[in-house]
């Protein structure tokens, strides 16, 4: 089975968001990237046990800088195979989606894994726009993939419940929690990740559709008013008529 | 003209509503496409939020986004619509990227406000962190709108609700069978939602925490390590890698307030936080703070709102 899993660069959770150029770029000053925790802990970690399972390959793919190569490496000391990265910036979903589409059609993918969204943008759009591309069934948000053949099932979300669901290969699936657990990354597949193919491609030109005009950090809140724990009748008195919220 | 996708399956949503009145508010032409069972009455509803017309296309049933992308972008196209509108939820996450690919036409990734002045829409980005403001270059443009972003607003319309069917192509996914939810609110909808950490010490401790959510008629969430201990399931845990809400009135109980928790809630117009440890960072984000350990504050709270409750009824 051939497995190609889309990872993305993300700040680690811990990180402090800022913005310089006057509010239209993120600061990445100081910042530890990591593998987009979604691309990393279900999509990729998913697709090495199926590989481990069913046999094939896991070829990882990202649209990003020379930066990217740090969290490549991680991907390929978890266990990828091979890794490709198309030597562009991305601004928007859209043209990520489209390059990735292009790479994917030329080279024939059996499944091709996106995680359910990066904690960067949190669009959740890359996966349906490359299934949209490659005129290929997706399946959004899933939370368990089994191979069955040349089909595969799987359960998803739906609105407030869940679906289990069977469909032919190839596919496009975006993979949300319960999909796998987290793996670390050992010294074997630390020193095999050095010698790993990494394979870096010129994007095709593709048109961006939106763009980020400005950013802002989360206002902060006015200082907090504490209620003593034995007057928890103020406290629903403030929710209704200061807070109006019952 | 806007165009709003809706999904009818399992009754109408409240984020439904919400698209509906958004889409209203950006062009007196609104018109609602949907597709499945639900009958006239309910699809009519949509005419209190100001649409003037409901396309029901009867022989699809909406599991496969890429028959739903065919039915959506034919009537994009034959409307002429200027923007389509969906709820950043399951369904519009599984069909609008496609639809925008579909049409060309750059979309707006959960929109949480009303376009600024200068066309561009605010989002959250870094997962609640901070926010954004998108700017569409193309003609035809996509808005998915999270959920409790924009308060209801009635605009009574008369609504023509009409069969359709469109050339659609045979399903591709095979649905084998459907967990239906259990009744309760579903999390990212919910006006009210009360959530617990490891401050409750144990799973069994959660009765209080349902009971205090009943009086409230609020959803009950969790905190990353509950969720990873198995105390409570991963569906409810809120937070950077879990679901991010943005109800009117969170309560946090035993929950310190990491910034990866922050980031899932801080979109909450009114935060309530309950701590045994007075330097725990969630007072920091919160409007009204309470120092005392869950097992006595909860049942207080509960009692006062249940006094609250039977004076105002």
């Amino acid at each position: 089975m051939n497995i190609l899993v889309c990872i993305s660069k993300s700040p680690d959770t811990t990180s402090k968001i800022a913005f310089s150029n006057d509010n239209t770029q993120f600061d990445d000053n100081g910042v530890q990237y990591i593998v987009n925790p979604y691309d990393e802990w279900y999509a990729l970690v998913r697709a090495l046990e199926l590989k481990e399972t069913v046999g094939g390959q896991v070829t990882i793919i990202t649209v990003g800088t020379t930066t990217d190569e740090a969290i490549m490496r991680k991907a390929l000391a978890i266990g990828a195979d091979e890794a490709v990265r198309i030597d562009a910036d991305p601004k928007d979903a859209y043209y990520t989606a489209m390059q990735i589409a292009h790479y994917a059609q030329s080279n024939g993918f059996d499944l091709v894994l996106t995680g359910k969204e990066t904690i960067n943008y949190n669009g959740s759009q890359v996966g349906g726009m490359i299934a949209e591309a490659l005129d290929a069934p997706f399946v959004s948000l899933a939370t368990k993939l089994e191979v069955n053949g040349t089909t595969i099932q799987l359960e998803r979300e739906i609105v407030g419940g869940l679906e289990l669901i069977e469909v032919a290969l190839p596919v496009v699936v975006s993979c949300a929690k319960g999909m796998a657990e987290q793996r670390i990354p050992n010294m074997r597949g630390i020193m095999a990740a050095r010698t790993k193919p990494l394979q870096i491609i010129a994007p095709q030109a593709i048109e961006e559709l939106t763009n980020f005009i400005q950013f802002s950090a989360a206002s902060s809140k006015a200082s907090v008013k504490m209620i003593d724990a034995d007057n928890m009748d103020e406290l629903v008195a403030l929710l209704h008529s200061e807070a109006k919220v019952i | 003209m806007i165009l709003v996708y809706i999904s009818s399956q399992n009754g109408i949503s409240k984020s439904a509503f919400e698209a509906v009145t958004y889409a209203r508010k950006l062009d007196s032409e609104v018109c609602v496409l949907t597709c499945g069972s639900a009958s006239e009455a309910q699809l009519s509803a949509f005419g209190q939020y100001g649409a003037q017309k409901v396309l029901v296309d009867r022989k699809i049933d909406g599991s496969d986004a890429q028959q739903l992308t065919k039915l959506i972008s034919q009537y994009a196209q034959e409307l002429n619509a200027s923007t389509l509108v969906f709820t950043h939820d399951f369904v519009g996450k599984a069909i609008a990227p496609r639809v925008s690919v579909k049409l060309k036409a750059g979309m707006v990734a959960g929109a949480i406000a009303l376009p600024e002045a200068n066309g561009s829409i605010k989002v959250n980005v870094f997962s609640g962190k901070a926010s954004g403001f998108v700017k569409v270059n193309s003609s035809v443009r996509i808005i998915s709108l999270l959920a409790n972003s924009i308060p209801l607003e009635i605009n009574e319309t008369s609504c023509k609700v009409e069969e359709i069917t469109a050339n659609t192509g045979d399903s591709k996914i095979k649905v084998i069978s459907v967990k239906k939810p259990d009744g309760a609110i579903p999390l990212p909808e919910a006006e009210i939602v009360v959530s617990a950490g490891r401050g409750l010490k144990g799973p069994e401790n959660w009765g209080m925490v349902e009971t205090l959510a009943q009086t409230l008629g609020a959803a009950t969430a969790c905190s990353r390590p509950v969720a990873d201990i198995g105390w409570r399931p991963h569906h409810e845990h809120v937070g950077q890698t879990g679901v991010a809400i943005r109800p009117n009135l969170y309560i946090a109980i035993g929950i310190s307030g990491a910034i990866q928790h922050l980031a899932g809630v801080n979109g909450s117009k009114v935060i309530v936080v309950v701590n045994t440890d007075k330097e725990a960072p969630f007072f920091k984000a919160a409007d009204y703070g309470v120092i005392g350990d869950a097992f006595d504050v909860i049942p207080k709270l509960n009692a006062a709102l249940v006094k609250f409750k039977a004076a105002n009824n």
